[in-house]
């Protein structure tokens, strides 16, 4: 008997369905994927197992645990189920965990709530278990409030409450997508290393974390199964045209079709650019030390890093919203300073930037039309107004969007859709320089993968260079010209995109690459390539910012800051680049 | 248009509009004034006379009349004492919001001193010095609640300001007016339009209070919160002195409650998509 039987399960809100006729199983020791794009019904589907919809959704269908049905059962009999027999990991931590409670009385809570340990053992049985998920120190644990950890440790508590019951199964929803790739990596190692132990139902939009970590898996279209079965086989013979898509546009950081080296002049040049901010007294957090970057004009570089690594503040203080400490910048020949207010109206217009989020990058209040041509007003006041509409329609189609979607508000656009107009509203001034700033790393796959397809065509047409933020490189991989990685505000190797992939020069890019899953199935799984996370920016390690997870440290590099230097056309950051060959080696 | 299909919108502001049109229109088509006293009618039951549509009081003036023009009273001080409270507040938070640093502690600290204020002893002090005065309702009022709108709009002009559409516009170089006018202004609407809807009723609760206290409209002018006051010491006699007013007063209150409900709903529904 499967552990977990779930038939014909239907989901809707009003008349909306949501999830629909939903079948499949869990069996003991198993681990299915549940894959699908953002509507999919993916976390309906396994809210619903445990009873948490709202009540506003109407269930339908069976949903058996061990032979018990859990649709209609009584919140007695649910209780009796959630934690114990079945734990949950959702995508965001600190939504998940109770922030006025400290860690160790919110798991004490599970364990007494199921009388699963005396109370004398209960302590010890918490700190056990916060060993277990790689929690350092775990003693002093118990007395932390969520909001002091990191988000990749209170990742580990969440994990660590939803094992402590020791579950059959185990929920796990989106569970690293909040997470640097690097923590990822260490997050799905845990999971992996609990697979004695408890099933798991593993719900997910990459296709990545399912090729390396689940045994079958279904896809999920509005709400429908289209296509299940042994991972393996769903990836060698998608059964569904949107299995297909979906493979498709999953980026493939080992085999893309990169694009050649550009070969404009340079446009816009930074030379030892140094932010901080004050934080916390009087001390002050170095977010950018020393970084310098020549841009060519047609070029993407791609700065990449994980989170705290400074990129978003560099680009800031590059357009003027934040002040550099010290260094200079240079765009077509004259100086970059000060605050974007005091800036030339021409310099301005040139550089253009996208953010992370549409939604909140679009004002709500206005028309589609109204976003894209308010900057025409400032920049090209002459304009007659059926002039400024042709451009405006002109951008839009550029970006691939109608002249139909001119009158409409942004919250009638769908993710990608609303992408597109910040990028149109960027684009209409035709800028020479676009700065995007994790500009899709909110989209689904496939809406990812065309908007990206825009921008390159963009750049073929018009000769636009980019700086592009990202934490995926994979996304890296297929759209840049040059690569800069950060790591705690500074270089750590700056690289054409070919040389960085197949052959980085710095240890921590070689950790970046590997942590990146790869969406297929048999391609070897590796172990977490970095360890421990990011230390604080307010009290950075002595020597190499990197060296406390580096593999390859030595005794100088404790000592004193490797300084940038050119090795065979890469600029690295590395007291050992030269001794060292990274190219296949995998550490640890 | 879209604000309509909010049930509790369209209700509430049905019944809003009648009933200010009543008190609008009320005393002119009743035969009788709000000063005329009968004695031989004192007191009598609403139907027993057919001018007297809602009775009269203990002195013998029709109560329909009363009712509407107290009725007109509280109306125009709740909105009267809303707008005085929405034209300072607005002002005063969004310079203080989109300036900020300096000036806007120091505005902020000017509020957080009126606000420690005792309101009944501001309210006896000014009628102490100016007397009793129609006006000096409004101006209590409004002193009070526009502190309460200027945090408000402080504070959502504070994280506007950080949005990053409003990044964007500075990025293009916007100007300044046209930001506050453009992303700023709209932005803050839905939750100002919503707040004054809902410091409406909070105005009729403290005009009718201090009516009730004495302190509000004087006789022979009357408001809502006076009838009740009346209507209270003929309890025992004169049921309807006392229902019909205190019936109206809630039926108001209730209404621009569910007004702001339905209000609030439509504008989240426009932010959240």
């Amino acid at each position: 008997m499967s552990l977990l039987e779930v038939k014909g399960l239907s989901v809707t809100y009003g008349n909306a369905s949501v999830v629909d006729d939903v079948s499949f199983t869990v069996s003991r020791g198993e681990s299915v994927g549940l894959v699908g794009e953002s509507g999919s019904g993916k976390s309906q589907t396994a809210l619903a197992v445990l009873g948490l919809l709202s009540p506003q959704a109407r269930l339908s269908g069976s949903i058996r645990f061990e032979g018990q049905e859990l649709l209609g059962a009584s919140e007695g009999a649910l209780n009796a189920i959630r934690a114990r027999r079945i734990g949950i990991v959702f995508q965001d931590p600190m939504q998940a965990l109770n922030p006025y409670l400290r860690i160790g009385r919110q798991l004490r809570e599970i364990l007494a709530r199921h009388k699963l340990a005396e109370s004398a053992d209960i302590d010890a049985r918490i700190i056990a278990m916060l060993k277990r998920v790689g929690l350092p120190d775990a003693e002093r644990q118990l007395r932390v409030f969520p909001h002091e950890l990191s988000g990749g440790m209170r990742q580990r508590v969440m994990l660590a409450s939803a094992l402590i019951a020791e579950p059959d199964l185990l929920i796990a929803d989106e569970p690293t997508t909040a997470l640097d790739v690097t923590v990822q990596a260490q997050i799905l190692e845990l999971l992996e290393d609990i697979r004695d132990e408890t099933a798991l139902l593993l719900i997910t939009h990459d296709l990545g974390i399912v090729a390396g970590h689940c045994e079958r898996m279904l896809v999920l279209q509005s709400g429908r199964v289209v296509d299940e079965g042994a991972t393996t086989s769903v990836f060698s013979s998608p059964g569904h045209e949107h299995t297909r898509t979906l493979l498709a546009a999953a980026p493939r950081i080992d085999k893309a079709n990169i694009p050649l080296p550009a070969t404009g002049a340079s446009i816009l040049g930074v030379e030892a650019a140094s932010v901080s901010y004050n934080a916390f007294g009087r001390e002050r957090l170095q977010a950018v030390r020393d970084v310098s970057l020549s841009l060519r004009s047609g070029e993407t570089v791609a700065i990449v890093g994980e989170s705290g690594s400074g990129k978003t503040s560099f680009v800031r203080a590059l357009l003027g919203l934040i002040p550099f400490d010290t260094g200079r910048a240079v765009y077509a020949g004259a100086p970059l300073h000060g605050p974007v207010e005091q800036r030339a109206l021409s310099q301005r217009r040139d550089l253009q930037l996208v953010f992370q989020d549409p939604l909140s990058a679009l004002n709500p209040q206005m028309r589609v039309q109204a976003i894209v041509e308010e900057s025409l007003l400032v920049h090209e006041p002459q304009l007659r107004a059926g002039e400024r509409d042709e451009r405006v329609i002109e951008t839009l189609e550029q970006v691939g969007l109608s002249d139909a979607y001119l009158q409409r508000y942004p919250h009638e656009l769908s993710g990608g859709q609303a992408q597109r107009v910040a990028i149109a509203r960027a684009l209409v001034l035709e800028p020479k320089v676009l700065i995007c700033d994790e500009a899709v790393a909110a989209l689904d796959g496939s809406v990812r993968e065309r908007v990206l397809a825009r921008l390159r065509k963009i750049q073929e047409q018009t000769g636009l260079s980019m700086l592009f933020i990202s934490h995926d490189l994979a996304v890296v991989r297929s759209i840049s010209h040059r690569v800069l990685v950060m790591y705690m505000g500074r270089l750590v190797e700056l690289a054409d995109n070919a040389s960085l992939f197949l052959r980085p020069r710095h240890p921590y890019t070689r950790a970046l690459i590997d942590a990146v899953p790869t969406p297929d199935p048999i391609a070897p799984s590796i172990k977490a390539p970095l360890q421990g996370e990011v230390p604080s920016l307010l009290h950075p390690p002595s020597g190499c910012v990197f060296h406390p997870r580096c593999a390859y440290a030595a005794e100088l590099c404790a000592a004193s800051m490797p300084s940038a230097r050119d090795i065979e056309g890469a600029r690295v950051a590395c007291h050992r680049a030269d001794e060292i060959d990274l190219r296949r080696v995998r550490p640890g | 248009m879209s604000l309509l299909q909010n049930k509790s919108i369209r209700v509430s502001g049905g019944i809003l509009l009648v009933t200010a049109a009543a008190a609008l229109v009320g005393p002119w088509i009743s035969p009788n004034d709000y000063l005329t006293t009968n004695f031989d009618l004192s007191m009598s039951p609403p139907g027993t006379t057919a001018a007297h549509w809602f009775g009269t009081d203990e002195l013998g003036r029709d109560l329909f009349v009363r009712t509407m023009l107290g009725m007109r009273v509280t109306l125009l001080v709740a909105i009267v004492a809303s707008l005085v409270s929405l034209v300072i507040g607005v002002a005063y938070g969004a310079v203080a919001g989109f300036v900020g640093g300096r000036v806007d502690a120091v505005m902020m600290r000017f509020v957080d001193t009126l606000y420690a204020l005792p309101f009944i002893f501001f309210v006896i002090l000014l009628m102490v010095v100016f007397e009793r005065n129609f006006l000096l309702i409004f101006v209590a009022i409004g002193a009070v609640n526009w502190l309460d709108m200027a945090r408000i709009v402080r504070g959502q002009t504070l994280s506007l300001r950080e949005r990053e559409f409003v990044q964007a516009a500075r990025l293009t170089g916007v100007s300044t007016a046209r930001i506050i006018f453009r992303h700023i202004a709209p932005n803050l609407m839905g939750i100002v339009i919503v707040y004054v809807t809902l410091t409406i009723p909070q105005a009729i609760l403290v005009e009718s209070f201090l009516s009730f206290l004495g302190l509000g409209v004087q006789e022979p002018q009357t408001s809502l919160g006076a009838l009740v006051d009346a209507g209270v010491k003929q309890m025992e006699g004169a049921s309807w002195a006392l229902l019909i007013p205190a019936g109206l007063l809630a039926t108001i209150l209730l209404c621009f409650n569910f007004l702001g409900d339905g209000l609030r709903d439509h504008f989240d529904a426009r932010h959240v998509a």
